[in-house]
Parts: structure tokens; C-alpha cells; sequence
């Protein structure tokens, strides 16, 4: 009733393709971005920001990054944490090796940087494919580890391979406080978000959906598989890196190597499948399911005054973790995303029931 | 039917083997420009292994295959599509994820210039190129008439619209040669009709040669200008739709006696 | 010359211990097409419910022999084993039967997290000890060719022996048996096996139960060895280059790919590893694989992929 497109006709193609193409879509995002960025800064505790948003926002990012590669393109990655850090690091270097770099030019380099390497480690895929690339990326991750924690160089010389960066500020403006990092990132994850769906709606992205669903016949049509498969490795990797430099910079403050561990990488999976695989939506939805998941899986046992050990409670997480993941898989193979546009579908009808 | 012209399609002396099966032994046979072409034989003669070696699928122990003069022993897939040969294949492989509408704008594919960052930023010459090649499909999409369907994912479609979907996307190329792989078959006879309806206007209006693996005798003697008959990876008979009727050979291996 | 051969030696027990766990992938890909990335969880699993049983039945029972002990706590842990297999194929396989590659991948992952909280939470996550009697002290070999002779561990010895044992047993069991063949036609083809009267559920109970059995003993030497920790599941992580090496499908393949692994990362760290600061064994084994990946992908072993239009 109130989700009905009546009346809503497009009379150009330009129309019928944008990306919200109904009117109370285009209403509802609009109203979410003037409340994202206009009144959560002024109404969140502290404890938010730090906490829950700001982490979801950089995990989406990165989701978004990873989604392009294995929803999108198909190439299974198990190394994103590695491309995480190779932003992180390479930012870090350029920040502070080239004095009088702004903020932002770093971040973006250090995505640059990650493509480079990203698109080295996706020089496999053109000969392998699924499980074995996947154990191939992990080549990616375990290398990298090494190499921040012994290369001393990427680490301005530090011992234990962490690094700090303070004092961020773009165009004068100071980046200290949860609510400027919060609105920080939530620029960058806005405008990010903006570019990868122009580009899955392109004829790139159905290259890499063509190379997905079939790669014979993509090739049969004229195109490239490696042109399509490198270009997918090549802006995942940006994407995935600048998240990497967005969480050690913003969120972080100072890291090691262990903080885009192999866990990262699974995690980072684990969202993407949640969310739904192929959709940039998804990445958003399951970025938040991961996040949120952990803090009420800590406080439920207080909520329902049965008090548990950490130990104990992170097992839990883990068989919880496991389990939801099993599930989504068997009930909604296409994520939360695949039950959002469903809900939806039938908010187009409702109250009618077909 | 159009006139026919000149060879623009031969393929001499290709042998194709996997192991020890030999898909194909010493196949040569023409094509010549706007003419309906149909290669016909018993299941597992060959026929879509010689497609599939034309297109760059497979590549052939022995033989070559000459287009518009410039002859190559092992085909490209890229170059073969950039030389204007599209094809729609016998268990269809569409991209199951993609709607039809973006199944046929892939044709399109190597028409699109725009880079990755005009893209990205949509705005501007990728969103006139976009516009320019959607214009274009849906006048395929007219012809196919499968308008309704444009936004469905082709995963959910009967399996009479995904052979059309196929076919869009293979026209949407613009091809001077088509290779037709099994087109109407699990057909029932509308369908059929419309199919044949369908490959004649586009043999018709856009003088598109097309090269037909068919089943359906029917059909294949009605519209097709010449035939080309395999058995066991050889070719048995080569010649118009009544001489290789009549040819012995043929009618022993494949026609049977009744029809 | 005495010092390459201890290394050598070395490397190729460990690759027999990676072996063991990548025997268990190559069962049940081998078996019904599904990459096991859960492989570790169960060696983990399997590890930790000798070493718990082990204490508990004898303290339960009041048993003094230290074998009985050892004995019955095996059959508790394979029981146990055998029923995770039940509850994977109920719970998870069946459901997914029809679905693609990287679905089942993914439903293997969700299962590594799930047995190792769930492992952890049944029998704790202390290091725990199993006594099976392995012996400690290292012997030496050749000390007539070489001064001081060349440091073996009896126990890496053992572990190889029993290795060889377990491959030999499940060669034969593929080859010869008819169950073997099911087996084999269920990789192959899900529904074409389906549709001839194999009965799917109960060969993937069959096969998870024998990887089980699988990840037990590899859970028992490597146990014995270091300790039941939390850690075994990543070292676990270092049988998948193994498998890619050796090739998915092949048995053989996984010993061999197990032996190269091995000999090749402690080959490595002592005599490239200080050039390049130490510690390449976390990559080495993975970049091995890469690298063999783009000159042969289907590995030493495995069976070529052809797609078909």
C-alpha cells in the first residue's frame, strides 16, 4: 500500500536504470544519508562511534572491496586481511616518509599500492580456479604477514612490526574525535559505495558477472578473461586497501601485523557470504550482522543474568558464528540481501497477498 | 533466402581429438556468405565440437580455418568475436545470474569503450554509451519479443525464452556469421515456428550468414541453401538439401527410411 | 653432510605428519566433491577427545592398565568422530546437496568455527597430553659413516610408519572394495550416482567417519608429539598445500605432496631463511604450491578439469 510504484512510469531508459529506481527508495536512502551525516554525530554516545560504527563502516568498505572479487567476479580470496595491510602499511610509509602529505592522498596511495600487489596475486586465477586459487591467495596472506613482521623497511624500522600514525587532520580540520572519525569514514564509505555500484552496473561488471556464471561463453562473446579477471582483483584490492589504511589510521591508531591476520580474512568472507554475494548492499548488511553479533552474544548472558567466562563465551561466538554461517547457506545461499529484496517484493504488494 | 556470395567461412582437413576419442577426422567444408548453412548428423558426430573449434573452444590437432581470406590454424575466441562470428551453444550457457536484459547487453560488449574510471563515475560519456547500446538491445529485444521478460533473471525463465535470450545475446554482437548450436531443440512446434521465423528475418533483413546444427529434418530442408553431413567425426555428405537426401551414404547412417 | 641429513630426515617425518591430515581431504573430496576445509577442526576435535577420555574413562572406570585405558578411550573418541560425521551430513551436507563449490567451501568453514568453539567448550581448552606409548628418545643412525651419527626421532619414525600403513589401507580400500567404487562414483557425479541406487547420505556418513577415523590417528601422532592445543587446527591449515601439491584426488599424491612440503620448508629455513631474516616456513609451503599451481594446476597427481560447452 504504501510501498506501491503506481504512477511511478519511466519514460527514458536513463530512468528505468538508476540505481533506485522506485520513488520510496530514493526517499528512504535520502533520509538515511541526511541522518547519517547531519544528526548521529550530534546524538551518538562515544561508545558508538567507536565501537559499532566506525568499525562497520571500515568492514563494509572492505566487504564491498571483497564482494566485487568473489561475489561479482567469482575468484574465491581467502587473503583480503593481507591487502588490508598492504594498504595500511603503504599508507603508513607514505604519510610519513614524504613530509607534507595530506591524509587523503596516503589513503588513496595505499589502496594504489594493494592494486599493484593485488593484481600480482591475481595472476593465478587465469590458470585456477576455485578451491585451488583459494588456497593461492592464502600464499598472499602468510607472505605478508612475514613480510611486515621481518622486512624491517615497511616498517620504518619498527621491532615488532607496529606502527602508530596521531594527529590527522584533512584541510586543516582535525580528524581526533569519534564523531569527525565517524563522519570521515562515512564519506569515504559513501562515495566509495557510489563508485563500485556505478561499476557493477557497467559493462565491466557484467563483465565480471559473465565471467562468473561462465567463463566459456563470456570468452566466446569477445571477452577478455583476463582483462576482466585482473581488473576485478585490481579494484577490489584498491578498495580492500584503502579500508585497511582507513581501519589502521582511524580506527586503530597503531597496529601490528596480527591485526589483519587470517581471522580478518575469514571474517571479512564471513560477511560477504551473510550479506549476500553479488550485491553491494549485501556488504553493508553483513558487515553489520558481524559486528553487532559479537557485542550481543557478550552482553545476552547479563541481559539474562547468567553470568559466563570470556573463555567460554568466545567459544560460544565461534559455534554460533559456525552455525549461523551453515544456516545462512542452507536457508538463504544469496545472503541477507536475497531476504531484503524478498521483503520488499512483498511490500510492493502488501496488504494483497500476490 | 538472400542471394549467396563468396566463401567467407571455410574450414580444411581439422582433426580434433581428446585423448584417444577422435571428435573429428579431416573435416573440410564452406560457407558462403549470406547463405543458410545446416551441418546435421546422429548424436555425437562431431557437429558441436566443429563449432566450438571455430569459435576457439577447442583447438584442433590438424587442419585450419580460413575467414574473409586470412586463414589461422587455431582460433582466438576474442579475435574470432572481433571478426564479427557470433554463436548461441546447445545447453545454452547463459549467465544465470544476470537478468535478460543485461544477458544481451554482454553482447554489446566489445562495443563499449568507456574505461574503468568513466564508469565508475557514471556521469557523462559511460552513461550516453550505456544508454546508446541499451537503445539498441531493446530493439532486439523487440524483435525476440520477450519484452516483458527483460528484467528477470534468465535463471527463471522456460527454457523455449532462454534459447530466444541466447540467441539476443548472439545478435546483439552484430555478427556477420551466426553459428546456430541446436537452436529449437526441446522445442514444441510454436516455438519452433517462431524460432525459424526468427533466424530467417535475420538471415533476411541483415544478410546475416548462418551456419544451423538442427535435428529437426523439417526444418533443415526447408531453410537451409546447403548441408553439410557428419557421422562419427566424418563427413559423409556435403552438397543442397535434395541431393543430400538422396545421397545413399546419408540416408544409410542418419535418415533412416520413413519420414 | 651429517646435518643435511638430519634436516632431511626431519622435513620428510614432518611431511608424513602433514600427509596424515591431508589424507583426510583427499577422503572426502575423493568421495563426494566437497573441499574439507574442516579437515583441521577435526584433527582438533578428534585430538582432543582421545586426550579427555583418556583421563576420564580410566578415572571413571577405575582402570590401572595404561593400554586398556588407551584403547577404550580410542573407541569413545572414534564413536564420537563417527557421530560428528552423522551430524555433518544430517545437518549440512544433505541440505546442500545440489549447491556449487564455493557454497559447500563456505559450509566447511562455518563447520571448522563450529567444532572448535564446541570442542572447546566440551572438553576444555587447557594443552592437554596423549600417552600412547610413542617412544620419546631420539635415536642415532649411521654413526659409522658419520661423527656422532644422525639424530632420528623414534617418534617421527613411528608416526611414518603408521602414515604409510593408513595410505596403503585406504588405496586398497578405494581400489578393491565395492564400496570404494561407490565411492568414487559419488565424486565424480553426485546425481548420476544418485540415480543408479547409490545411497548418498549413507556414503558421505561413510567417508566423513573414515576421514574421521582420518583425523583421529593424525590427531594422536601430532598430539602425542606437541600437545593438544588449540594451535593443531592452524597447523592443520598447512595440509592444504599439501593437497594442492599432491593433487585433490590422489591418495599417493597426498604422501608425496606431504614429503616435498616437508623436506622442502626445512630445507628452506635453515639454508634460505637467514638471507631473508627467518621464519619463511609460515609462507614457504604455501608459495611452493603457488608457484607449482601456474606450471600444473591440477597438481602432481589430480585429474585434469575439462569444461565442457
Amino acid at each position: 500500500m504504501l510501498y506501491r510504484e503506481n504512477g511511478q512510469f519511466k519514460t527514458n531508459y536513463r530512468a528505468d536504470q538508476q540505481v533506485f529506481p522506485i520513488l520510496q527508495d530514493r526517499i528512504a536512502i535520502g533520509a538515511l544519508l541526511v541522518f547519517a551525516f547531519a544528526v548521529v554525530p550530534l546524538i551518538a554516545p562515544e561508545y558508538l562511534f567507536r565501537a559499532i560504527l566506525i568499525p562497520f563502516l571500515i568492514l563494509s568498505l572492505a566487504a564491498l572491496g571483497l564482494n566485487i572479487l568473489v561475489g561479482y567476479c567469482g575468484q574465491i580470496s581467502l587473503g583480503t586481511g593481507a591487502f588490508m595491510a598492504i594498504g595500511a602499511y603503504a599508507a603508513y610509509n607514505f604519510q610519513v616518509r614524504i613530509p607534507g602529505m595530506p591524509l587523503i592522498v596516503s589513503l588513496l596511495l595505499g589502496g594504489a599500492t594493494a592494486t599493484l600487489v593485488g593484481v600480482l596475486f591475481g595472476i593465478p586465477s587465469l590458470r585456477i580456479k576455485g578451491l585451488y586459487l583459494a588456497v593461492a591467495t592464502l600464499a598472499a596472506q602468510f607472505f605478508t604477514d612475514w613480510a611486515f613482521l621481518r622486512i624491517k623497511w615497511f616498517t620504518n624500522d619498527s621491532a615488532s612490526g607496529s606502527v602508530s600514525v596521531a594527529g590527522l587532520q584533512v584541510f586543516g580540520l582535525p580528524i581526533e574525535t569519534p564523531a569527525q572519525k565517524y563522519l570521515f569514514c562515512l564519506a569515504f564509505v559513501a562515495v566509495f559505495a557510489l563508485l563500485a555500484k556505478n561499476l557493477v552496473r557497467s559493462h565491466i561488471g557484467r563483465e565480471w558477472m559473465a565471467i562468473r556464471d561462465m567463463d566459456v561463453a563470456a570468452a566466446v562473446i569477445g571477452i577478455r578473461p583476463v582483462y576482466a579477471k585482473l581488473s576485478a582483483f585490481a579494484v577490489s584490492s584498491f578498495i580492500v586497501g584503502v579500508a585497511g589504511a582507513l581501519w589502521g589510521f582511524v580506527h586503530l591508531g597503531s597496529w601490528e601485523p596480527a591485526a589483519f591476520s587470517i581471522d580478518r580474512s575469514f571474517q571479512l568472507l564471513f560477511m560477504v557470504i551473510i550479506g549476500g554475494l553479488g550485491s553491494i548492499m549485501g556488504s553493508f548488511f553483513g558487515a553489520a550482522f558481524i559486528v553487532v553479533l559479537p557485542i550481543v552474544l557478550d552482553a545476552l548472558p547479563y541481559w539474562f543474568g547468567i553470568p559466563i567466562d570470556t573463555a567460554l563465551a568466545a567459544h560460544l561466538t565461534f559455534m554460533i558464528f559456525g552455525a549461523l554461517i551453515v544456516f545462512f547457506l542452507i536457508v538463504e545461499p544469496h545472503g541477507l540481501a536475497r531476504l531484503w529484496s524478498t521483503a520488499k517484493e512483498k511490500l510492493r504488494l502488501w496488504p494483497f497477498p500476490h | 533466402m538472400a542471394t549467396t556470395g563468396d566463401v567467407v567461412l571455410e574450414v580444411r582437413n581439422i582433426s580434433l581429438a581428446f585423448g584417444g576419442v577422435k571428435a573429428l577426422t579431416d573435416i573440410s567444408f564452406d560457407v558462403r556468405e549470406h547463405e543458410v548453412r545446416a551441418i546435421i548428423g546422429p548424436n555425437g558426430a562431431g557437429k558441436s565440437s566443429m563449432l566450438n573449434c571455430i569459435n576457439g573452444v577447442y583447438t584442433p590437432q590438424h587442419g585450419s580455418i580460413t575467414f574473409r581470406g586470412k586463414t589461422f590454424s587455431h582460433m582466438n575466441s576474442r579475435q574470432v568475436a572481433e571478426m564479427g562470428v557470433a554463436r548461441t551453444f546447445q545447453n545454452l550457457a547463459l549467465f544465470k545470474g544476470m537478468s535478460v536484459l543485461d544477458n544481451i547487453m554482454t553482447g554489446r560488449n566489445l562495443r563499449m569503450r568507456s574505461n574503468l574510471l568513466q564508469q565508475a563515475i557514471r556521469w557523462g560519456a559511460a552513461e550516453r554509451e550505456e544508454m546508446q547500446h541499451r537503445e539498441f538491445v531493446e530493439r532486439i529485444i523487440d524483435f525476440l519479443e520477450i519484452q516483458p521478460y527483460r528484467k528477470t533473471p534468465v535463471g527463471r525463465m522456460p527454457y523455449g525464452l532462454q534459447k530466444r535470450v541466447d540467441l539476443g545475446r548472439a545478435l546483439a554482437m552484430e555478427p556477420q556469421v551466426l553459428l546456430l548450436d541446436e537452436p529449437m531443440a526441446g522445442m514444441n512446434v510454436e516455438e519452433k515456428q517462431d524460432m525459424c521465423r526468427f533466424i530467417l528475418d535475420v538471415n533476411d533483413e541483415f544478410g546475416t550468414t548462418i551456419v544451423l546444427i538442427e535435428h529437426d529434418m523439417g526444418v533443415v530442408m526447408d531453410i537451409s541453401d546447403r548441408v553439410v553431413v557428419l557421422d562419427y567425426g566424418k563427413k559423409i555428405g556435403d552438397g543442397t538439401p535434395d541431393e543430400v537426401r538422396a545421397n545413399p551414404e546419408v540416408i544409410k547412417a542418419y535418415l533412416g527410411t520413413s519420414h | 653432510m651429517g646435518f643435511f641429513l638430519e634436516t632431511l630426515f626431519g622435513g620428510l617425518m614432518a611431511g608424513m605428519l602433514y600427509s596424515l591430515i591431508a589424507l583426510g581431504f583427499v577422503l572426502i573430496f575423493k568421495a563426494s566433491g566437497v573441499f574439507n576445509f574442516a579437515q583441521g577442526a577435526m584433527v582438533l576435535f578428534a585430538a582432543l577427545a582421545m586426550a579427555r577420555f583418556s583421563e576420564w574413562i580410566p578415572a571413571a572406570l577405575g582402570i590401572e592398565s595404561k593400554v586398556l585405558g588407551n584403547v577404550l578411550a580410542f573407541i569413545a573418541a572414534m564413536a564420537v568422530m563417527v557421530a560428528v560425521a552423522w551430524l555433518i551430513e544430517r545437518l549440512c551436507l544433505s541440505k546442500l546437496v545440489n549447491q556449487e563449490a564455493i557454497t559447500l567451501l563456505m559450509a566447511t568453514l562455518g563447520i571448522t568455527y563450529f567444532l572448535d568453539g564446541f570442542g572447546q567448550t566440551l572438553f576444555g581448552s587447557d594443552i592437554y597430553k596423549i600417552d600412547v606409548g610413542m617412544p620419546k628418545d631420539p635415536i642415532f643412525l649411521f654413526q659409522s659413516t658419520f661423527e656422532g651419527g644422525v639424530l632420528i626421532s623414534q617418534e617421527d619414525l613411528v608416526a611414518a610408519l603408521i602414515a604409510a600403513l593408513l595410505v596403503g589401507a585406504l588405496a586398497l580400500f578405494f581400489q578393491k572394495t565395492s564400496t570404494g567404487r561407490a565411492l568414487r562414483a559419488v565424486a565424480d557425479d553426485h546425481q548420476a550416482a544418485q540415480s543408479i541406487g547409490i545411497p548418498l547420505n549413507r556414503i558421505w556418513v561413510i567417508v566423513w567417519s573414515v576421514a574421521g577415523f582420518a583425523a583421529l590417528v593424525a590427531g594422536i601422532i601430532w598430539g602425542s608429539k606437541l600437545g593438544v592445543q588449540f594451535s593443531l587446527s592452524l597447523v592443520a591449515l598447512k595440509a592444504l598445500p599439501v593437497v594442492i601439491l599432491g593433487g585433490l584426488t590422489s591418495v599417493p599424491g597426498a604422501i608425496i605432496g606431504g614429503l616435498i612440503i616437508g623436506v622442502g620448508e626445512k630445507l628452506s629455513e635453515i639454508y634460505i631463511g637467514p638471507m631473508l631474516g627467518g621464519g619463511i616456513e609460515i609462507w614457504f609451503a604455501y608459495v611452493l604450491a603457488l608457484l607449482f599451481l601456474l606450471v600444473r594446476p591440477q597438481g602432481l597427481f589430480g585429474e585434469k578439469i575439462i569444461d565442457r560447452v
